[in-house]
């Protein structure tokens, strides 16, 4: 009861104050508050926005613990120091020196995350005199997930504080943006620092430490981190089968590479209904048509082999969902409900259209072989414009109506 | 020949504390109070002074803008009281009841002669027209206007509100009277929607067009009635009436006398005998509090039902056109880790760690926290899952907020009223005022287009 009283007092003494915003972030955090209902309904469902966020991150954590482990598993497999594993429950996947590889990398990008994300809210909260919103919480979550695993921490940082001002607190903070926060961020690293967010050193951890340790001279072998969609692009021979696709025992972006674990979180988010089911389900079908059309022109013969286009566009059209982030970014990105379509319909075309440019930018964009972000973040741009037309149609239907009376 | 409507999207919040189906008859009330709030957008001229003598129907203000509107004394008495708040607004006009019953006598009307002017002269010159309330801009019937048809719901399906099938009960007389006096009023037809699987007293009525209707809340509603009916175009006005008003129509038009007696409901977990009670419009609230008890000290106390009603004191009173006081305890506490634990004892749309929906019949004990704090919108998607209407629920309140007449009028603005929108209030995860958005939308458009 202290703890309680003791804050009460000091939300009272804070009220009316600058800080009173950064106060009762705090104190909410802690406490579901004590306010009431006024007038309206009196009262109200359980669920808050810190509810819905938190349902998300309770969806993000397994691919964020699995990322830890796989960050450390991808080191010491490309360092040559353990077998590989044989499935989701391999003996060499699930072991403490892959954890604390996993922790000593992946936890300072978390933290960075958070620190750095909800001191820029906490101050514009402070600035602007209106109350700490939720939503980075979420996107908090979601950037450690989407870089690379060597990322430079102070790049981190810089890409956060770009994302969190000018994805969201220039339009007015949550609920309010265009983008999608978290791919501002990752789209301001891709696009800044191109040689850290693609190509094939950035994906295993040590793999670029050991390239300057050889271009310095020292007599050791390079580490290969290359992803699967780079092996394609390149017309390479994918040494990774389709269940270690699934299981995501493959070098890639932290938290994005087991598509089990995301297709358990995307049945949780589904299951609990904070997730859209539309968006997931169109993308995917987008993604599989898109995938399709291309296995058409290469079954029609109308591209050869020694097309630069061939490795990727003959990759079955179902496998494009277990390589690279579609699967991860259907889930967890395009579902982002302020900066996806807003109507149900909407949610289908917004969906379909994100899953097929998606593939189209991963076929046609070697260099860089993955569009998922690419996608959603132009998506999210016409996600507006979808909107506009479907509630056309509403708007017509009534002004049909009134035309039937009058004619 | 009757219609069916059946609705499938919306939600039914099952709380503790329904109203028994016994009915006693309340203690008299020393006070009466009209609240001039409670005539939306009408501004009152007086036409009584404090201490000035009443008899029950006797006029006690006009509407400014359309003097044709009179509003009538419940009781016979003094006027004790008027109470002004800012900018010298009244606020309330307490009278003082003498306990004597003395009616002002306007005579039987003969229904049948009677012709649609000679009908609509009587109900404006007895204080009854109040009882008539139009869509769009859910406020008291312009008079001026015919409508296209006029809607009735005799059916509840809000949360603790008063079960029709049981208040109208041994009314048939008087609701005939009514319904076939306002019937003439219109061109099109007076609807009533009535319950599918009970026995409305309207069935047996003439003049009327039976509505069968089924389903979840809010079914009940007048509103989705008339979306699922016969839609509100521009340009169009239809009237609704609640049924316990035409009691009191049918009643005036049968003996001469403005009757406000009605039968109310007391209900709500903190109401430690929720059953009926016979009382009067603007009767002490407390008459009927007492009888029953309460649980607790600390509750909310609502003239009306808990999705829209009105938050009173326990020195108030029941409200013009409540049927209806709950009362439920007050949420003023904090709740450590309330927003990620797991939740079983609220109500939630979402599975979100609530545990709601492993149980769908439970009731539910809730109080007035907000579990959570206002935000803009975020969640998309959700309000169209308890929204029956042919409305984009969401494109239209962000239209109110900045205040798009245009866009206002294309999403069907004619066509709603604020508790249209209650439902999605109560599940809003980011506790936004949805049915005070949609009341400043309304004044906006009323304002602005007229």
């Amino acid at each position: 009861m202290g703890l309680k009283s003791n804050l009460h007092q000091l939300k009272e003494k804070y009220k009316g104050t600058k800080m009173a915003p950064a106060f009762n972030a705090l104190h909410t955090f802690l406490y579901l508050p004590n306010e009431t209902t006024h007038g309206g309904t009196h009262i109200k469902a359980a669920d808050d926005l810190k509810r819905t966020m938190n349902t998300v991150i309770m969806a993000l954590l397994p691919c964020l613990i699995y990322g830890m482990f796989n960050a450390g598993y991808q080191h010491y497999l490309a360092l040559g120091d353990i077998e590989a594993a044989k499935g989701f429950f391999g003996s060499t996947f699930w072991t403490w020196d892959n954890l604390v590889i996993g922790m000593w990398k992946v936890l300072p990008l978390v933290i960075i995350s958070y620190g750095v994300g909800l001191a820029v809210e906490f101050l514009f909260a402070v600035i602007k005199g209106h109350e700490v919103e939720e939503g980075y919480l979420v996107t908090g979550m979601l950037v450690p997930l989407i870089v690379p695993i060597d990322i430079p921490l102070w790049m981190l940082t810089v890409a956060v504080i770009f994302g969190v001002v000018i994805g969201k607190e220039v339009f007015g903070g949550t609920g309010m943006n265009i983008l999608n926060p978290a791919l501002t961020i990752r789209a301001f690293l891709f696009f800044a620092y191109p040689t850290w967010m693609s190509g094939d050193k950035v994906w295993v951890h040590g793999a670029v430490e050991r390239d300057q340790l050889i271009a310095a001279g020292e007599n050791l072998d390079a580490i290969s981190g290359e992803t699967i969609l780079g092996a394609y692009a390149q017309n390479n021979a994918v040494v990774y089968d389709y269940w270690d696709m699934f299981w995501g025992l493959i070098p890639g972006s932290v938290g994005e590479t087991s598509k089990f674990l995301i297709i358990i979180g995307a049945l949780f988010l589904i299951f609990t209904k904070i997730g859209s089911w539309r968006i997931i389900v169109s993308t995917l079908i987008g993604a599989l048509v898109m995938g399709l059309i291309f296995n058409g022109v290469v079954d029609a013969g109308w591209i050869g082999e020694t097309n630069k286009f061939y490795g990727l566009m003959n990759v079955p059209f179902w496998q494009h969902l277990i390589i690279g982030s579609i699967l991860f970014g259907a889930v967890y990105m395009a579902t982002d409900p302020v900066t996806a379509s807003q109507t149900n319909k909407g949610k289908w075309i917004y969906g379909f259209l994100i899953g097929f440019v998606s593939i189209m930018i991963r076929v046609f964009n070697p260099a860089y072989p993955e569009g998922v972000f690419l996608a959603i973040l132009l998506m999210n741009v016409f996600a507006p414009t979808i909107d506009h037309y479907v509630v056309q149609a509403n708007v017509k239907r009534r002004m049909k109506r009134l035309k039937v009376k009058t004619n | 020949m009757s219609k069916d409507i059946k609705i499938k999207k919306g939600l039914n919040i099952r709380l503790n504390g329904e109203a028994g189906k016994t009915l006693s008859k309340a203690p008299r009330s020393r006070t009466f109070v009209i609240r001039p709030s409670e005539f939306h957008l009408i501004t009152p001229k007086l036409v009584v002074k404090e201490g000035a003598k009443l008899k029950a129907g006797d006029v006690i203000f006009y509407s400014k803008a359309e003097e044709k509107i009179k509003f009538v004394s419940p009781v016979s008495g003094i006027v004790q009281k008027i109470e002004r708040g800012a900018k010298r607004v009244i606020t309330e006009i307490v009278i003082e009841a003498d306990q004597k019953d003395d009616y002002l006598d306007h005579g039987v009307a003969s229904i049948v002669s009677m012709d649609e002017n000679e009908i609509k002269n009587h109900l404006l010159a007895t204080g009854c027209w109040p009882f008539i309330k139009q869509r769009p801009y859910d406020i008291i019937a312009n008079p001026d206007i015919k409508p296209k048809a006029i809607f009735v719901s005799a059916f509840s399906t809000a949360p603790l509100a008063a079960d029709f099938d049981f208040t109208l009960m041994g009314k048939e007389k008087e609701l005939q009277a009514a319904v076939s006096a306002v019937s003439k009023l219109t061109d099109g037809v007076l609807n009533v929607g009535v319950g599918k699987n009970s026995k409305s007293i309207f069935e047996g009525l003439k003049d009327i067009s039976v509505l069968t209707v089924t389903g979840i809340h809010p079914a009940g509603n007048v509103g989705t009635l008339i979306n699922k009916l016969d839609p509100v175009n521009k340009g169009e006005v239809v009237w609704t009436i609640s049924p316990q008003d035409l009691v009191v129509i049918g009643e005036l038009l049968l003996t001469g006398k403005f009757n406000a007696e009605r039968i109310v409901a007391l209900s709500g977990s903190s109401v430690k005998n929720p059953k009926y009670y016979t009382t009067k419009i603007g009767s002490e609230v407390s008459t009927i509090l007492y009888t029953s008890g309460l649980k607790e000290e600390h509750v909310r106390i609502i003239d009306g039902n808990v999705l829209s009603g009105n938050k009173i004191t326990p020195k108030g009173h029941l409200g013009y056109y409540t049927n209806t006081v709950t009362v439920i305890p007050e949420g003023d506490d904090y709740e450590f880790f309330g927003w990620n634990k797991p939740i079983f004892n609220k109500l939630s749309v979402t599975r979100a760690l609530t545990f709601s929906w492993l149980q769908p019949k439970k009731k539910y004990d809730l109080n007035t926290n907000t579990n959570g704090e206002h935000r803009a919108f975020v969640v998309t998607g959700s309000f169209e899952k308890v929204f029956p209407l042919d409305i984009l629920p969401m494109q239209i309140l962000k239209a109110c907020k900045y205040e798009d007449l245009d866009e206002m009028e294309a999403l069907g603005m004619y066509e709603v009223a604020p508790e249209d929108f209650a439902l999605t209030e109560f599940i809003c995860v980011s506790k936004q005022p949805h049915q005070d958005i949609i009341r400043k939308g309304l004044d906006l458009m009323y304002k602005e287009i007229g």
